[in-house]
């Protein structure tokens, strides 16, 4: 099973930037001197010792951001701001030829500070935004959106796993925080969810689309507690395994105390949640049932987990 | 009843605790005959492996009989007398379906755990921490057994309880090892470990057709029983180098087999290396202390396979990936799959190929668990398996 939260876009840039830092790495490591007269402090003893130091730096954050982790870009921004600082006192002291070299290279340098900023700045909450725009109703008010996915292969043909997701009434038997989905009209549904503190949140949802066998997309109408969305994909697993099953969810979080109350609902580990529903999804299917042991009486749930009872029979 | 619990490390207890209740349809609750202390039971006393909670009650090998089921098990009846297998198998994954029964992948309700730790998770196991499910062990008066329908075997010949307990887990345990090494004739089998999986390893290398069997163990009466169980060779490790004594033995070439049945908490002969890892699992930066395993590496032919059954938790350290990677060798491991082996063993012990209670030194009622667990972990009276009786 495996689940996802980081978007593809501050992904893609991460890796540009790792790259970046890479060149600028290997290249202050093996050719200070070189390094020091394209950028004009060539006259500089203290830059000639500083600059393989800078070399290192850029080597380290380099490899998180080849790997796609756009967090990492907040190291650069440290890294730019140092830069810039240094780069700032050289020039006051530089004119002519090495004064213009090193205009250009802080300028360079600056460009690049700011798209570090922005990388930095997108891994943090619009990591979900883009992929949550798709799915999310062009209505809905929000400021950021908790969006999750998870993915399992489940050993029942595709026409069968889709016809019991399809049956939206029975959705409660798997998804934890569920109590009740039941019709509110054609193609509509009512939710009601539990949240925390024994409230709960309702919405009306409207099916927006039904492939028999390959996809379900549902979205929330105005007026819902909770905007959100969400979309189950069904295709044959290779080698008659059965069927992958990919599901995504998005959940509008608007500003403010409301905000809050949604990201309540979800926990530390909203990513571990939409798994444990699927975890269950996929025994009722396969098994009949969803397999509880003595620690874990609910079966698959993220809370539980963090919170076992011991391995023995309850009175 | 009366259960086996975990109350930290190097302590268990016996005591009163609420009757079992049957959880799911395909559940049966069995009121146990007889039950044993695993070897790997011991990894949970030392306090080895994560996820144990004050209470949790111990034993993944126990039979019984059947004394109520719920209404989706249809092949068994209130009365029937049953072994149960020690991995929890649904019967229906892609897993169970290819005989992987101990990968099952709907067995364990915490697989989010095991994920972290492991990338992927296990079945679920009685007995044997939070981390592979959190089920309550056999080590008891009753047990429920999940998915009842599909381990469970009956026993209607009349074979004793201590002829056929140890299908639950070492006698499958033991074959599997010997079984991977895909022993042909003139094939040497080298095992490390003549404890109970060990010396099932040994009669499984011999049923399997193997030439030579050298058992590898520090304690002599455990060698005299792997001798009885069809051992060629022995080598006490305190005594010899067992890398030159198996080059000796086969002229140079290794074994061509390598059954780790020790597991992580191998000792070795040289106080430091046995010291290097002692204090490396201390502060936890490694979890094992596999000396067993690197030796078995080391030994092995070129082009010959290592057989892991003994149990592994997390990390080591000073894995020789080296001597694997260039000598070609191949490594086999896994929880056994008990189901697949339950049938055709139990035929073997019917007809008399395999006598599985030379290896039982100690009876105890139940209440003695805890001495049990003492002497098994130190060796006491030359203790080589504890079945206890509730």
């Amino acid at each position: 099973m495996s689940s996802r939260s980081a978007s593809r876009g501050p992904r893609r840039t991460a890796r540009v930037l790792g790259l970046a830092s890479t060149g600028l790495g290997v290249a202050m490591l093996r050719d200070p001197k070189g390094v020091a007269r394209f950028s004009g402090v060539d006259d500089s003893a203290t830059a000639l010792s500083v600059i393989p130091l800078v070399g290192a730096r850029e080597l380290l954050h380099a490899g998180p951001l080849l790997a796609g982790r756009p967090g990492w870009a907040w190291t650069r921004v440290a890294g730019d701001a140092i830069d810039l600082t240094a780069m700032g006192v050289a020039l006051s002291s530089r004119g002519g030829e090495r004064g213009r070299r090193l205009r250009t290279a802080t300028a360079a340098v600056a460009g690049l500070a700011a798209l570090d900023l922005l990388t930095a700045a997108r891994s943090r909450r619009a990591g979900s935004r883009s992929a949550a725009r798709e799915l999310l109703p062009s209505s809905a008010p929000w400021k950021s959106a908790i969006d999750v996915s998870a993915a399992a292969t489940v050993n029942r043909p595709p026409q069968e796993v889709y016809a019991r997701w399809h049956d939206f009434s029975r959705l409660p038997e798997f998804m934890a925080h569920v109590r009740e989905v039941r019709p509110a009209g054609i193609g509509r549904w009512h939710w009601v969810a539990e949240a925390p503190g024994r409230r709960t949140v309702q919405w009306d949802a409207e099916v927006v689309e039904e492939s028999p066998g390959e996809r379900i997309r549902w979205r929330s109408l105005p007026g819902a507690d909770v905007e959100n969305a969400g979309v189950v994909e069904f295709r044959p697993a290779p080698g008659e395994q059965g069927t992958e099953v990919r599901v995504r969810l998005a959940y509008a979080q608007p500003g403010g105390k409301a905000g809050k109350a949604v990201a309540k609902l979800f926990g530390e580990a909203p990513d571990q949640q939409v798994r444990d529903d699927l975890a269950r999804f996929k025994q009722i299917l396969e098994t009949g049932q969803v397999v509880r042991s003595e620690g874990t009486p609910e079966g698959p749930l993220a809370r539980r987990m963090a919170k076992q009872q011991p391995a023995a029979p309850r009175s | 009843m009366r259960a086996t619990q975990w109350m930290g490390k190097n302590h268990v207890e016996v005591n009163e605790v609420p009757d079992p209740r049957l959880l799911n349809d395909r559940d049966a609750i069995v009121q146990i005959t007889s039950t044993a202390i695993c070897g790997s039971d011991l990894h949970l006393y030392d306090g080895f492996i994560p996820t144990m909670k004050k209470g949790d009650i111990l034993g993944h090998e126990f039979m019984g009989e059947v004394v109520e089921i719920g209404k989706g098990v249809s092949n068994l009846r209130v009365g029937d007398r049953v072994v149960v297998p020690f991995p929890i198998a649904c019967g229906a994954c892609n897993a169970c379906e290819r005989g992987l029964f101990s990968v099952c992948e709907n067995s364990n309700p915490n697989a989010g755990m095991a994920e972290k730790l492991w990338g992927h998770s296990p079945c679920g196991i009685f007995g044997y921490s939070h981390l592979v499910g959190g089920y309550p062990g056999g080590q008891a008066e009753y047990a429920r057994v999940p998915f009842a329908d599909v381990g469970p075997l009956k026993i209607e010949d009349d074979l004793t309880d201590e002829q056929v307990l140890f299908l639950s887990d070492i006698l499958p345990t033991g074959y599997m090892g010997a079984e991977m090494c895909d022993i042909s004739p003139g094939d040497v089998v080298a095992v490390w470990g003549a404890g109970p999986v060990g010396l099932f390893a040994v009669a499984s290398a011999k049923m399997l057709g193997a030439e030579r069997i050298v058992a590898i163990d520090r304690f002599g009466y455990r060698l005299d029983k792997a001798v009885e169980a069809g051992a060629t060779d022995v080598l006490n490790y305190e005594e010899v180098d067992v890398l030159d004594a198996l080059k000796e033995l086969t002229a140079g070439r290794g074994p061509d087999g390598c059954i780790d049945a020790a597991g992580l908490e191998a000792t070795h002969p040289t106080a430091a290396v046995d010291a290097y890892d002692r204090a490396k699992t201390a502060v936890m930066a490694e979890t094992e202390r596999p000396h067993a395993l690197r030796e078995a590496i080391m030994a092995c032919r070129n082009g010959g396979t290592v057989s892991i059954i003994g149990v592994y938790g997390g990390l080591m350290d000073k894995f020789p990936v080296g001597s694997l990677m260039n000598r070609s060798l191949t490594v086999r491991t896994g929880q056994a799959h008990v189901h697949r082996y339950l049938k055709p063993l139990y035929e073997k012990i019917r007809d008399g190929e395999i006598d599985p209670t030379f290896l039982i030194s100690h009876t105890l009622p139940l209440d003695r668990a805890p001495e049990g667990y003492r002497m098994f972990r130190d060796k006491e009276d030359d203790c080589t398996k504890v079945v206890l009786k509730p």
